[in-house]
C-alpha cells in the first residue's frame, strides 16, 4: 500500500491558530501518512525557538472572554492594553489543565514522527527573520518546492 | 479484560497526545503483542476506532470502565 501524503500550507502566527496545522500533521503522520507543512507569512512564528505565541480576542467575536467582557465591552473591552496577555495567559493555563499539548510539544511530536518542516524563504527575506533563531530540522525553500510534494498529496489543506 | 503485553496509560490527555502516545509505544512493539490503553479524552473512543483502521493495528476491545476509556490493541 503506497503511503497517503498530506500537505499543509500555516499562514497564521497566534497561539491559537498553530494548533491545526500541528495536531493535524502530527496525528496523519501517526496513521502513516507522509506530511510536509509549508510555513509563510506569519506562520513561520511557529517555528522559532522561542515561539512565544499569543492568542487576541480582537477582532474576534467567537472568543470566550472572561466575566462575559465581551458582551460589556464590545470592541473597546478587545483592545484593552494588556488584553492580549491576559487572554494569552489564560488560554494557557486553560490548556494546560484539560491536557492539551503545548506547541512546542507538539512541534518536537510532529519532528519525531518524520513531519517535515518547510520555511518560506521569501518571507524570511521579507521580514528579515534569522534562520539561527528557528529550530532545527527546518527547510528553507520557495512556492516550487512546496508543489513537488503538494502535487502528489491526497490532502492539501491551507490553514 | 483480556491479557496484554504493555500498558500505556493517556489519562488527563487531550487530542491527539493519546493517539501519539499509542503510535509510539506500538513502534516500539513486536507484531501480535497487545497494548492497553487508558484514557479520559472521550474523543478517544471514535478515535482509536479510526486509528485501528487506518493502521491495521486490531482494536480488539474498547470499553468505559469507572470513567476511564480502556482500549487493547494488537499491533499488525
Amino acid at each position: 500500500m503506497d503511503e497517503k501524503k498530506l500537505a499543509i500550507i500555516a499562514t497564521k502566527g497566534s497561539l491559537d491558530w498553530a494548533y491545526p496545522p500541528l495536531i493535524l500533521g502530527s496525528t496523519a503522520a501517526a496513521l502513516g501518512y507522509e506530511v510536509e507543512i509549508f510555513f509563510t507569512f506569519y506562520g513561520l512564528q511557529m517555528l522559532r525557538k522561542n515561539a512565544n505565541l499569543k492568542v487576541t480576542p480582537l477582532g474576534n467575536p467567537g472568543m470566550p472572554m472572561p466575566m462575559n467582557m465581551d458582551k460589556w465591552f464590545p470592541v473597546l473591552g478587545t483592545a484593552l492594553p494588556g488584553m492580549e496577555a491576559v487572554m494569552t495567559a489564560m488560554m494557557k493555563k486553560k490548556m494546560a489543565d484539560k491536557g492539551v499539548a503545548s506547541i512546542e510539544e507538539l512541534r518536537e511530536l510532529c519532528q519525531e514522527a518524520d513531519v517535515r518542516f518547510i520555511a518560506c524563504q521569501m518571507t524570511v527575506d521579507l521580514f528579515d527573520l534569522n534562520p539561527a533563531e528557528f529550530i532545527d530540522g527546518v527547510e528553507f525553500a520557495g512556492a516550487a518546492r512546496f508543489f513537488e510534494f503538494a502535487g502528489q498529496s491526497d490532502i492539501c489543506l491551507y490553514i | 479484560m483480556a491479557d496484554f503485553d504493555q500498558e500505556l496509560d493517556a489519562s488527563g490527555l487531550n487530542c491527539p497526545l493519546p493517539i501519539l502516545r499509542a503510535k509510539k509505544a506500538l513502534t516500539g512493539m513486536e507484531s501480535g503483542k497487545v497494548l492497553h490503553i487508558i484514557a479520559t479524552d472521550p474523543g478517544s473512543v471514535k478515535d482509536f476506532e479510526a486509528f485501528a483502521k487506518q493502521t491495521g493495528n486490531e482494536l480488539m476491545e474498547s470499553k468505559e470502565e469507572g470513567g476511564k476509556f480502556h482500549f487493547l490493541i494488537q499491533k499488525a
